[in-house]
């Protein structure tokens, strides 16, 4: 965004009224053009149905984006690298259900959830760093075997059946000082962080580097292994930790809790401007694009449309969303 | 696909060129160009032989459930290989699979054979449909191919789902027969017989056309093939037809071995589908590999959770073992890759 110069700006400011102009001011500032996507959606919601944006609505979108924009965060890392995290659904489903398992610890059981992150990003990042392996092909083999391990598992413990602690139900449907809902303070304090690695600090840069041209990032002596690995660690770190989100706004761990933030948390990477091919975008926009996607669910629901029209209608909108988004800067 | 443009320089269309260095020189070339025409035939032997050790009562019966329970996840698999040697992903290929196979038993429920068969037509025709939406909104929103084919398996498991809300319907039992029978003898299911026949009318005419050479070409270089004169956009948008309609002929086979529709049984063929095109030797990079070794695969595939039943294992493994296999038979591939271009 920010190499594009200054002659275009110069060229375009008498035209700032014209539709060409609009778009190209867009193409330019496009964290704008999502906040505006974002509140057209929100104030359709209040001329649809008057008097359903208020203080307890918006406490609710908060609520239910914080576990898609943590997972999120992780898919933005990744795939600013030009990588991809298909085993982040998995990854969140065996963190939660972990820690259900082990609730009789208390806190502690906490870890068993972040250890299957930390354990599968471990194995994503040898095979996708050291031995190069396709991230999507190395991630759909971890997201199957952790698929499996979990079934498997949760046959063996059917005497210790699962159960979610109240501190984890806090976490995940909690609100506190008049409607802050808890996971926001789970979710801010990483939102921040992301974004000020990824504009601050050197490993930013070099993920930004990395996702650019790896080869030259070799040559100019960059470990880049150890970069992926990291990123893959971390992201699956995440993934872990949306799953401890999701598991406490549902209330009980079943098999397949996670599976549904997988398009999400890929779509609302792509939403937010971030490049499949790698070294564009940030976390800001994926925020925005979580948003964005929660928002819609929550128009589906007050549609009231039927199951498979909702489904439908969520695959297509993100579809149109990424298609508007990808031609109007590609 | 997420691979960068940058990738090996490959050896497309050097087979159909080759004529020198008679016949154990040109084996070996063959050997070198098609590794998995070799290795799949192989694996497969090999672990049918482990089937037969540790189960002595092999019977025609279990060769029987083993194509049936093969045959869905080998149509998903050639269906993917068709989109990957083009250099690109269908994630949409399972929902595909349950449209097809819920559209069937919907309609066949009370109609006769030769009724069937003219459904069956039309299931081919929606599946090749599918596949042109998706081609078309792949190449023209210009929105990468794993999201743009993610969002639209959501959408057509949706389809799936209105179809047919819960699992049920059915087809008479001489079309049910086709996958799940036998005609000749009873070691020879009438599955295997489908499978080859529909991947061979498919497949063979294309592979030996221009279109097929077209597809080899974008898969290993988009830019020389562009810069040959081949049209982009109008191939990659072929191969997803072919996905379609073999994703189709997946749902045909899903009614056929289980005789009813089921709107989510699809879902599980996609990523399956995926290890078996994996499994069978097809580079996900594009422009290398063929139709065999993924249908092989996917009979690999079907016989490890079976084999572990038999080993009193629980064939829950089966995923496990899935997951490790394609992860190792890459990081296998990546080894030989690297040795050979060290050499």
């Amino acid at each position: 965004m920010t190499d594009q110069g200054k002659p275009a700006v110069s060229h375009s400011v008498p035209s700032a009224l014209s539709v060409a102009g609009v778009i190209s001011l867009l193409r330019k500032r496009t964290l704008v053009a999502l906040v505006l996507l974002l509140l057209a959606f929100v104030a359709g919601i209040e001329v649809g149905r008057p008097g359903t944006v208020n203080a307890l609505w918006i406490s609710n979108m908060a609520l239910f984006a914080a576990p898609l924009g943590i997972v999120a965060a992780g898919q933005t890392l990744v795939m600013l690298t030009g990588g991809i995290d298909l085993s982040v659904a998995s990854v969140a489903t065996a963190s939660a259900y972990l820690m259900a398992t082990h609730s009789g610890l208390g806190l502690p059981s906490v870890l068993f959830g972040l250890a299957v992150g930390v354990a599968i990003g471990l194995i994503n990042g040898v095979g996708i760093a050291l031995l190069r392996v396709q991230p999507l092909v190395m991630t759909l083999g971890t997201g199957l075997m952790t698929e499996g391990m979990l079934v498997v598992y949760s046959q063996k413990m059917l005497a210790n059946a699962p159960h979610v602690p109240q501190f984890i139900e806090d976490l995940g449907a909690g609100k506190i000082l008049g409607g802050v809902p808890i996971d926001l303070l789970l979710w801010a304090p990483i939102a921040v962080l992301v974004v000020f690695v990824l504009r601050r600090t050197g490993y930013g840069r070099l993920l930004y580097a990395v996702g650019d041209n790896s080869e030259a990032c070799k040559l100019a002596g960059i470990r880049v292994w150890r970069v992926l690995l990291v990123n893959y660690v971390v992201c699956s770190l995440l993934a872990a930790t949306a799953g401890l989100v999701v598991v406490g706004g549902a209330g009980n761990a079943d098999l397949s809790l996670a599976d549904v933030y997988l398009l999400p948390s890929i779509a609302a990477v792509i939403i937010g401007g971030t490049s499949i091919f790698g070294g564009r975008g940030g976390y800001s926009g994926t925020i925005i694009g979580a948003l964005i996607l929660t928002v819609l669910n929550s128009i589906l629901t007050l549609l009231d449309a039927p199951e498979p029209i909702r489904q439908i209608l969520y695959g297509g909108i993100i579809l149109l969303l990424a298609t508007a988004y990808t031609r109007l800067t590609g | 696909m997420t691979a960068p443009a940058g990738g090996e320089p490959s050896a497309m269309g050097v087979s159909a060129m080759d004529s020198s260095g008679g016949f154990a020189g040109r084996f070996r070339r063959w050997l070198r160009l098609h590794p998995s025409l070799f290795a799949m035939p192989a694996l497969l032997i090999v672990s049918l032989a482990i089937t037969v050790a540790i189960h002595p009562t092999f019977s025609d019966f279990d060769l029987q459930s083993l194509a049936m329970g093969a045959l869905p996840l080998a149509f998903a698999a050639a269906a993917q290989t068709a989109v990957v040697i083009s250099g690109g992903i269908d994630l949409s290929i399972g929902s595909m699979m349950a449209v097809a196979n819920v559209l069937a038993a919907s309609t066949m429920e009370n109609a006769n054979i030769g009724e069937s068969l003219a459904l069956a037509v039309v299931v081919l025709l929606a599946g090749a449909a599918m596949g042109a939406l998706n081609g078309l909104i792949v190449v023209f929103s210009r929105v990468p191919d794993v999201v743009a084919t993610l969002a639209l398996g959501f959408i057509w498991g949706g389809v799936a789902l209105l179809i047919m809300e819960k699992p049920g319907g059915g087809a008479p039992p001489e079309f049910l027969n086709l996958g799940a029978g036998t005609l000749f003898t009873t070691w020879l299911p009438n599955a295997v017989i489908l499978l080859v026949v529909a991947v061979s009318v498919i497949w063979i005419p294309v592979r030996q056309s221009r279109l097929g050479l077209q597809l080899y070409a974008i898969g290993s270089d988009r830019v020389a093939a562009f810069r040959s004169g081949v049209d982009i956009e109008r191939t990659r948008f072929s191969a997803y037809i072919f996905s379609g309609l073999l994703s189709a002929v997946g749902g045909l086979g899903l009614t056929m071995t289980t005789g009813i529709g089921a709107p989510l049984a699809g879902v599980y063929y996609t990523l399956s589908g995926l290890a078996a095109v994996v499994v069978g030797g097809v580079s996900l990079a594009g422009g290398r590999g063929g139709m065999v070794g993924p249908v092989m695969a996917a009979f690999v595939l079907t016989l490890i959770p079976t084999d572990l039943i038999f080993l009193n294992i629980d064939p829950n493994f089966g995923q496990v073992i899935q997951g490790t296999l394609i992860v190792a038979i890459v990081m296998i591939g990546g080894f030989v890759e690297m040795a050979r271009s060290r050499r």
